[in-house]
This record gives C-alpha cells, sequence and structure tokens, in this order.
C-alpha cells in the first residue's frame, strides 16, 4: 500500500468528523429551524404555516414567563454562586487547617447529578424545612419555588466556581500582597484593588461559564417541580421538552428553541466582547 | 507591620471554623439521605427527629429493594457502558481530529474554518436539537445507547476540540518532524509521539467527558425512553412514581445513583479537581 501523505491522513480524520459533526449537530439544526415554520405536532402530517410560529411566541404568555422566569432565575443563580464562591475562594485559600479535606469536601456537589440532588432537595424543601418551623414548602408557592431552584442549583453551581477562584487567586504573586501592606492595603482595600483587578479573567469566566448553564436549566426543575406551581418554575429547555415532545406542538416549540438559541449566541458573543473589553483596560 | 505579618502566618481560626460549619451545608443533605435510606418506613415520624435521628437498627433492606424495583444492575450497566465508550472515543477521535485541525489550521483555510464550525457548536443549546435528534435517531434506527453515544460525541466535540488545539500549540513541531526523517507515517507519529504527550489533556478530556455524560438526564430521556433501558439517572426519573410515599425506598435509590460517582471521585478526586479546572480556565 502506498504511504498516505501527511495531508492526506489529515484529511481522512478531518473529513468523517466533520460529517459526525454535521449530522448529529448542523442538521438537526437545519431541521429545527425548519420544523419552525410547520404546524407539526410531531406525528401525522403538517403544512407549512409560514411565521405564524414566531408572531405567536410573541403573544403566547406562557412562553413569555418561562423566559421571564428563566432570565430571572439565571441572572440571581449567577449573581449567588458567584458572590458565595468567591467568598469560599477567598477562605479556602487563606491560611486555615485542612485545606484540601476542606477542598474536597466543598467540591462534591460537581460531581452529583442533578436530578438526584434535586430529588433529595426536594424532600428538604417539603418536610424538613417546615418541620423546622419555617412555614409551609416552598416549591408549593409561586413566590417561593423559583427560590428553591436558585438554591439547589447554586448549591451544586458553587462548588466549580470556587475552584476556578481558587486557581484565579493562587496566580496573584504574593508580593503583591506585600506591597500592598506597604501602602496600607488590607482587608477590603486589598480585596477591592489589588485581589479583585488581578482575577478579573477568572470572574468572566465563572460569569460566563455559569449564566450558561443557568439559561439550559433543566435536570433541578425536572426534580423539584416540573414547572409548577401554576407554571411559575417553566424553564425555556423545560418548556421546549414538555410541549415540543408530550405535548404536541413540535413544530410551535421549534420556533421557541430557534428564537432561544439566538438568545445564547447573542448573550455569549455580548459577555466575550465586554469581559475582553475589561481585561484590555488593565 | 510586622506584627500584623506574623498573625497572618499563623493558622486563622475564625475562617478555619466558619469553612467547617459551611460544610454541613454539603453534608448534611447526604447525611440525610443516608439515615432515611437506612430506616423503616415505620421509623419516620412526623417531627424532624423521625427523619434525622440515626436509624434504630442498620437494615440494608432498602437498598436490594430499590436494586429490584429500579432494575438497577441493568441501569448501572449502561450507564457504565454509555460512559466508558464515550470517554474512549472522545480522547481517541476528538484527539486525533483536534491535532489534524490544530496542525493545520494556521495555513489552511480549510481547516481554520473547520476549527471554527465545530467550536461555534458549543453555542447551539441542546434544546433546538432535542426535538429534530429524537426524530432522526428513530428513522436512524439508532434510538438507543448507541444513538446517545454519537449525540455525546458530537455535544463534546466543541469543547474537546478546542481544549486539544489549545493543548497542541505547546507542543513543539521539531518533535514529530524528527520522527518523520526517520521514515515513520504521520499517523504513527501520532500515536508514538503526540497521542502519549497530550496525557494531561486526555485526563481533561476524560473527567469533563464523563462527568456529563454520566450525570445527564436530559439526552437519555429523549433518544432511549422508548427502549426500556434505563441510564442511573433516568431510572430514578423513570420510577419516581413507584416509589411513591415511600421515601426510605427512594432515599436508598438515589443513594445508589450517587454511589459509584462517589467512590470514583474518593479514588480519583486530584485528577477530576485538576480536570474540571484546566477545563474551564484552557
Amino acid at each position: 500500500m502506498k504511504k498516505l501523505s501527511r495531508n492526506q491522513t489529515f484529511m481522512l480524520i478531518t473529513i468523517p468528523v466533520l460529517v459526525l459533526f454535521f449530522v448529529f449537530n448542523t442538521l438537526p439544526l437545519i431541521k429545527g429551524f425548519m420544523y419552525s415554520f410547520t404546524n407539526f405536532k410531531g406525528f401525522g402530517s403538517y403544512d407549512m404555516v409560514g411565521i405564524r410560529n414566531y408572531t405567536d411566541l410573541f403573544t403566547d404568555a406562557r412562553v413569555g414567563k418561562s423566559y421571564l422566569f428563566t432570565f430571572k432565575f439565571a441572572v440571581l443563580a449567577t449573581i449567588v454562586t458567584n458572590v458565595i464562591g468567591l467568598l469560599l475562594a477567598l477562605g479556602l485559600n487563606g491560611k486555615i487547617r485542612a485545606k484540601s479535606a476542606l477542598r474536597g469536601i466543598y467540591f462534591v456537589p460537581r460531581i452529583l447529578g442533578g436530578l438526584v440532588v434535586g430529588y433529595i432537595f426536594g424532600y428538604i424543601f417539603t418536610y424538613i424545612l417546615p418541620a423546622l418551623g419555617l412555614g409551609s414548602s416552598m416549591l408549593s408557592s409561586t413566590k417561593t419555588a423559583w427560590i428553591a431552584i436558585v438554591i439547589v442549583a447554586a448549591w451544586q453551581a458553587i462548588a466549580q466556581t470556587t475552584l476556578i477562584y481558587i486557581s484565579g487567586l493562587q496566580t496573584v504573586p504574593a508580593d503583591v500582597y506585600e506591597a500592598g501592606a506597604i501602602d496600607g492595603a488590607t482587608g477590603w482595600i486589598q480585596f477591592k484593588e489589588l485581589t479583585f483587578p488581578l482575577i478579573i479573567p477568572f470572574f468572566s469566566i465563572n460569569l460566563v461559564l455559569s449564566m450558561k448553564d443557568f439559561l439550559m436549566v433543566f435536570d433541578q426543575i425536572m426534580a423539584l417541580t416540573k414547572g409548577g406551581p401554576a407554571q411559575s418554575t417553566e424553564s425555556i429547555s423545560y418548556l421546549i421538552y414538555q410541549n415540543g415532545i408530550t405535548g404536541g406542538q413540535f413544530g410551535f416549540q421549534s420556533a421557541n428553541a430557534v428564537i432561544f438559541f439566538i438568545v445564547i449566541v447573542a448573550i455569549s458573543v455580548f459577555q466575550l466582547n465586554f469581559t475582553s473589553k475589561k481585561e484590555e483596560q488593565l | 507591620m510586622n506584627k500584623k505579618n506574623k498573625v497572618a502566618a499563623t493558622t486563622n481560626w475564625p475562617v478555619t471554623i466558619l469553612l467547617i460549619l459551611g460544610c454541613l451545608t454539603v453534608i448534611f443533605p447526604l447525611y440525610m439521605a443516608l439515615v432515611i435510606a437506612l430506616k423503616k418506613p415505620s421509623e419516620m415520624t412526623n417531627d424532624i427527629a423521625g427523619a434525622l435521628s440515626l436509624p434504630k437498627s442498620w437494615s440494608l433492606e432498602n437498598f436490594s429493594e430499590a436494586m429490584r424495583v429500579t432494575d438497577f444492575w441493568h441501569s448501572l450497566g449502561y450507564s457504565i457502558m454509555i460512559t466508558v465508550v464515550t470517554v474512549v472515543l472522545a480522547i481517541l477521535i476528538h484527539s486525533l481530529a483536534g491535532y489534524a485541525i490544530g496542525r493545520c489550521m494556521a495555513k489552511s483555510k480549510f481547516y481554520k474554518f473547520s476549527y471554527l464550525y465545530i467550536v461555534s457548536g458549543m453555542f447551539v443549546p441542546f434544546a433546538i436539537l432535542m426535538m429534530p435528534l429524537v426524530k432522526q435517531t428513530a428513522q436512524m434506527g439508532i434510538d438507543n445507547w448507541f444513538g446517545v453515544i454519537l449525540c455525546y460525541l458530537v455535544f463534546y466535540m466543541p469543547m474537546n476540540i478546542m481544549l486539544y488545539t489549545g493543548y497542541l500549540k505547546n507542543i513543539p513541531i521539531a518533535l514529530e518532524e524528527a520522527a518523520t526523517i526517520d521514515g515513520a507515517t504521520t499517523w504513527s507519529t501520532y500515536w508514538k509521539v503526540i497521542f502519549p504527550i497530550m496525557k494531561p489533556m486526555h485526563a481533561t478530556v476524560a473527567v469533563l467527558t464523563a462527568l456529563g455524560t454520566w450525570n445527564d438526564v436530559m439526552t437519555p430521556l429523549v433518544i432511549m425512553s422508548g427502549t426500556g433501558a434505563n441510564t442511573l439517572p433516568l431510572a430514578q426519573l423513570t420510577f419516581q412514581t413507584q416509589f411513591g410515599t415511600n421515601y426510605n425506598l427512594a432515599f436508598a435509590s438515589y443513594l445508589l445513583a450517587l454511589i459509584p460517582i462517589l467512590i470514583f471521585y474518593l479514588v480519583c478526586q486530584k485528577q477530576i479537581i485538576n480536570g474540571v479546572v484546566n477545563g474551564a480556565v484552557k
């Protein structure tokens, strides 16, 4: 057999990979886009309906509610996760005992599956907290159910966020603090003026990663509320799954998914531009 | 100032104690799951002690019953098979593709395009692919574990290829050229020289891909739910209604779903933590 040249070898590797990627990513993306112009129920025949799904989307109260919930949830969860994660990282990077054991324990939530964690917390919200005299279950009220989901999602996400902040803090050389201390920078001023500016790249990584994950929240909702009470905790992903696959709205939810896709891309591009500008300033 | 530095050099006890107390937020849900799983339903009184006290007699009955109800060994088998096959194929295929693309993208527009094309897949939320993929895998006759693996290989491709091409930048091309002069083909040079050097990145890719696939609910839920086969998380969802109000049984089942990954974490804690940090920061 003739020996393949370097270029031929690379082509033989790359082309099948591109085909695989096309078939399971680009093709479904295109199909989803096409279904979004139909009234397909998921089975049987269907007709083209033009842009009706899209115009309907903007007047559909349930879709509007799911966007509102998802953003409300993602913003609060991102803030909670990053504030607690940063505090924990500062603590875990400090002069403490049992450092590696503590770090090991705080990381555990990251490895556990969201669904099972959701079920365990569901029991805490439904039975343990009310038994402690903290009123009725958080999950049964439309006012508090979304907070409960923030708590569970943050509980899991904090693990990774903390770890990324710790690796950020370790990049700050000790002499920066020593030099700062001579100028009287300790405590809060030291953090604000020295530490935080130096770990901004890690801050942006955490913001981008956690925001993106939270916008796609699904497992916790499946386990805790199934979108209830009164559809107050239906995330976009959950609604697309629920009504698109089991609810006979294949076409309509495809349009919803297309909009969701555009929203995710827009937010990612915005965040990347925003954070890279911040980093340039330094 | 000197005095302050001396104080800072010793252990910061208040922070250490706060962090140890904070660990309770991680340990409590797991402790609760464990004690409830070990109890009989008759021990579950309505007050808080009924749920949280240690069981009077230790019994593993709930675990064996949960194994029977949820068909534990089959689900475990599917989970392990899907995760292991996905991870192995991801390391082989994604590293090869990362190599071909990474080595050529500076010179060739085709590879530059391939890189951007695949990496932009990171912005595509599963929600938009979900419904078309359900149809597509059914039409192709792979609406089963095999289809799930193919989907994972594509979902993790953007991240993994980015990681591999990034890592490759630090590997001098002279290494390969030396082997090529000795008459080795590009293919064999890759496996003998480059693949072993990329070992740290294989570990990162393995950890991220394994955690993601092991805990994922959505993909197996929509693609293989018709087959009657479950992964471990999917089994919790499927049998949730059968647990009813028998929380002892339910918690035994949840713990069974968590134990494999907890054991894995105890054994490879360092690799897992490094993998997650590298994946995020690189």
